[in-house]
């Protein structure tokens, strides 16, 4: 089946800004052209009329959890791929805190089974750091590499042996995997539940500091220093963070980084009333952090955004605070989220593009792009439209997100991947 | 004056205007407990659930004695943490609470925002007696009860809450509260538990014990637990006692009338000698007394005493 997109602003970050036509056969790209007059040979040739839209490359997510194997009350593959295809995303890295833990190739093949079946979004499992995300023995990088996994990380819990990771990062390097960082101090943040700060005391909660994800992220950096690997540092919150990512970029390491939606807008303040939707780890912080994050992400130290996409259901949910489940939907909500800084001068629409698809592209190794030839992996985007968040309409199976009752501008009204369309909004 | 809200959850919202009528009442109330009959029928056909999440003598000793007084029915109970690891929820026991109607619930919890949970989910009026570090409204409300009883006023006064502030329920409490009714509200103890942001409640923070004790109308003593040590927010506890307790030459810098309060149970020779928790400036016990006559109060006007017209 073929797909003409015509007269759609065609938005490739770099490469690429003006009106035209995009013809999409056989699964790839097969014409970008200002005007493009089909042949009748195009059987079935479906025609949308793309005027005052725009057309990007497919979005990509660097952070997701889909849950399956384990944990299918809360997300499966299959509904977390509708989710992904809704937000308009044509792929995603799932993290390996699945029960059993991806640390395993047969939890890698049985992953990428599920979402072959599933068929909306390509899924790039990433494989654990350390057997059972225990933090004691390194995983088969090979073997998880031969079954299908794009990167290590033990997401979720950091990897607090420092020779551990310096191991990891070296031994990642030799397979062609990217490492990613979930990086806490764990004995920092005993404790916490949310941001350390007058909020926190205020509440009579356990404080996290800043400072629990930053010594950390500069503990990686300086691995990555050392053994002259490639590390990327997931879910961003803190200014320290960003100053120890920018020095490490200034000083030529291979560290690139993500931050989460919820950090663009949301600080701590969100916690009060005791709202477990606005409990993730890292958690919520200062406005001071929110604002150097939004900087990184324009001048480009903080490469990409990536949701965290965390699914959860009520139960884990509606319960005291302390005991609530740390994580948030994302998928979602961020492209949406992501004009709004468009509008509000934050980033550009390409800035905001080449955060959300050609810095994760990168990232991942992967070609990506409107160009005639590339896989047909393209996110077409109603930037007008007006939609209030409603969770219960989510694709997701899980309602947890603290944007709920938002009014936000513009989203994915069609997703097209490897040529079929996977979303129509 | 009706309360504004159902439930009583914290000192933030509590008025000016409800703070004085709580007071007020338990004034009133006081003299029930002085009586050879110590009973009347104010809540008689009320039920009043005690659900003691966390271990607590007098606490809950205290609400049970004030309903009693009231003639509510009170039913204690406390949830063993084996009920928690049979996985019921509170969520479910919020649900199970309203199915069998009671008036009020008193809950202790070990979790900050557990009142809050619950009040939102269940029609009967939640009183907070204590969750997590969050917490402890009628404790501050004795508390003020009893400086207003010996010093005749709260406006105006210094007050000196000192030992770790971090953990404790009762010095965020006493803060919010004595601030909004006009007192000053100094801090001091080990850097290490004095927690981030604490001035935003109202309360100046001491460079040391001796400065916030200077001149002060009032000084609350903190209870402090062996357990701190595994957090490394203490050393020894004899070092403990040395630098941040309270002894008679600590007692000398406040005011001549100095009172001595601590919301209990005393660690004697640890956050405050023997002599100065038995001395006569302490009013510990008094606090105590007070404790019932304004859990008597808090129960009355929950259940809507106090409002014109009413003949009770």
């Amino acid at each position: 089946m073929a797909i003409l997109i015509r007269g759609a602003r065609l938005i490739d970050p770099g490469r690429m800004d003006r009106t035209g036509d995009v013809l999409i056969d056989n699964g790839r790209i097969a014409a970008v052209q200002d005007a493009y007059t089909h042949p009748a040979h195009l059987e079935g040739l479906e025609v949308i009329a793309a005027d005052g839209l725009w057309l990007t490359p497919g979005l990509i997510d660097l952070h997701v959890h889909f849950r399956e194997p384990g944990q299918e009350h809360k997300e499966t593959i299959h509904s977390g791929s509708r989710a992904a295809a809704a937000g308009g995303f044509t792929a995603v890295c799932t993290m390996p805190n699945t029960n059993p833990v991806n640390d395993d190739p047969a939890v890698t093949a049985l992953i990428l089974s599920k979402a072959k079946e599933a068929g909306l979004v390509r899924v790039y499992p990433v494989a654990a750091i350390s057997k059972g995300l225990k933090g004691e023995q390194l995983v088969d990088f090979g073997e998880l590499k031969t079954a299908g996994a794009i990167g290590v990380s033990d997401d979720g819990r950091p990897v607090m042996n420092s020779q551990l990771m310096r191991r990891a990062l070296e031994y990642a390097a030799g397979f062609g995997l990217m490492v990613i960082s979930h990086s806490e101090d764990l004995d920092l943040a005993e404790g916490g539940a949310m941001n350390e700060g007058a909020v926190a005391t205020r509440m009579g909660l356990g404080g996290i500091p800043n400072a629990a994800e930053s010594v950390m992220v500069a503990r990686d950096i300086a691995l990555a220093g050392l053994t002259g690997a490639s590390v990327h540092i997931a879910h961003v919150s803190t200014r320290e963070s960003v100053a120890a990512i920018r020095r490490g970029k200034e000083e030529g390491i291979a560290v690139t980084a993500e931050t989460a939606p919820h950090y663009l807008f949301l600080t701590d303040t969100a916690v009060e009333d005791y709202n477990t939707n606005a409990k993730m780890n890292p958690p919520l912080r200062s406005n001071q952090d929110r604002e150097a994050i939004r900087q990184a992400l324009a001048d480009g130290t903080l490469d990409a955004i990536a949701t965290d996409h965390a699914p959860h259901s009520i139960m884990e949910k509606e319960v005291e605070f302390d005991r609530a489940a740390n994580g948030i939907l994302g998928l979602e909500t961020s492209l949406p989220l992501g004009l709004k800084l468009v509008r509000e001068g934050v980033l550009s629409i390409e800035t905001l593009i080449e955060r959300m698809a050609t810095a994760p592209a990168r990232i991942l190794g992967l070609e990506t792009g409107i160009r005639v030839g590339l896989p047909a992996d393209v996110t077409l985007i109603d930037p007008k439209k007006e939609f209030t968040v409603q969770a219960d309409i989510f694709h997701s199976k899980s309602r947890n997100t603290p944007f709920e009752g938002w009014t936000l501008q513009g989203r994915a009204v069609l997703t097209v991947m490897g040529g079929r369309i996977t979303y129509r909004g | 004056m009706p309360l504004e809200n159902k439930d009583i959850l914290d000192m933030a919202s509590l008025s000016v205007p409800e703070i004085n009528l709580i007071l007020d009442t338990a004034e009133s109330m006081r003299e029930i407990s002085e009586r050879p009959i110590k009973k009347v029928p104010a809540l008689r056909g009320k039920t009043v659930v005690l659900f003691f999440y966390e271990p607590s003598t007098r606490t809950r000793l205290s609400f049970d004695i004030a309903a009693k007084r009231l003639s509510a029915d009170s039913i204690a109970l406390t949830a063993s943490m084996s009920s928690l690891e049979k996985g019921e929820t509170l969520l479910d026991t919020a649900k199970n609470i309203e199915a069998m109607r009671p008036d009020v619930v008193v809950l202790r919890h070990a979790y900050s925002g557990a009142p809050h949970f619950l009040a939102s989910r269940i029609k009967a009026s939640v009183i907070n007696a204590g969750d997590g570090t969050h917490a402890h409204p009628s404790q501050a409300l004795l508390d003020m009860l009893t400086i207003r009883q010996h010093k005749g006023r709260l406006e105006g006064l210094k007050v000196a809450i000192v030992g770790d502030i971090t953990h404790s329920r009762v010095a965020r409490s006493n803060t919010v509260g004595l601030t909004k009714m006009g007192a000053q509200i100094v801090l001091a103890g080990p850097p290490t538990m004095m927690p981030k942001g604490i001035e935003t409640l109202g309360a100046r923070v001491a460079r040391n014990v001796e400065e916030a004790l200077s001149d002060a109308d009032v000084i609350m003593m903190l209870r402090i637990q062996k357990e701190r040590q595994k957090r490394f927010t203490m050393a020894s506890e004899r070092e403990y006692s040395r630098h941040f307790g309270l002894n008679r030459q600590r007692v000398a810098l406040a005011k001549k009338d100095v009172v001595i309060m601590h919301p209990g149970p005393i660690n004697r020779g640890i956050e405050i000698a023997a002599d100065v928790a038995d001395g006569p400036y302490s009013i510990i016990l008094d606090q105590v007394t007070n404790g019932v006559a304004v859990r008597m109060a808090l129960l009355y006007l929950v259940l809507g005493g106090g409002r014109h017209g009413d003949s009770d």
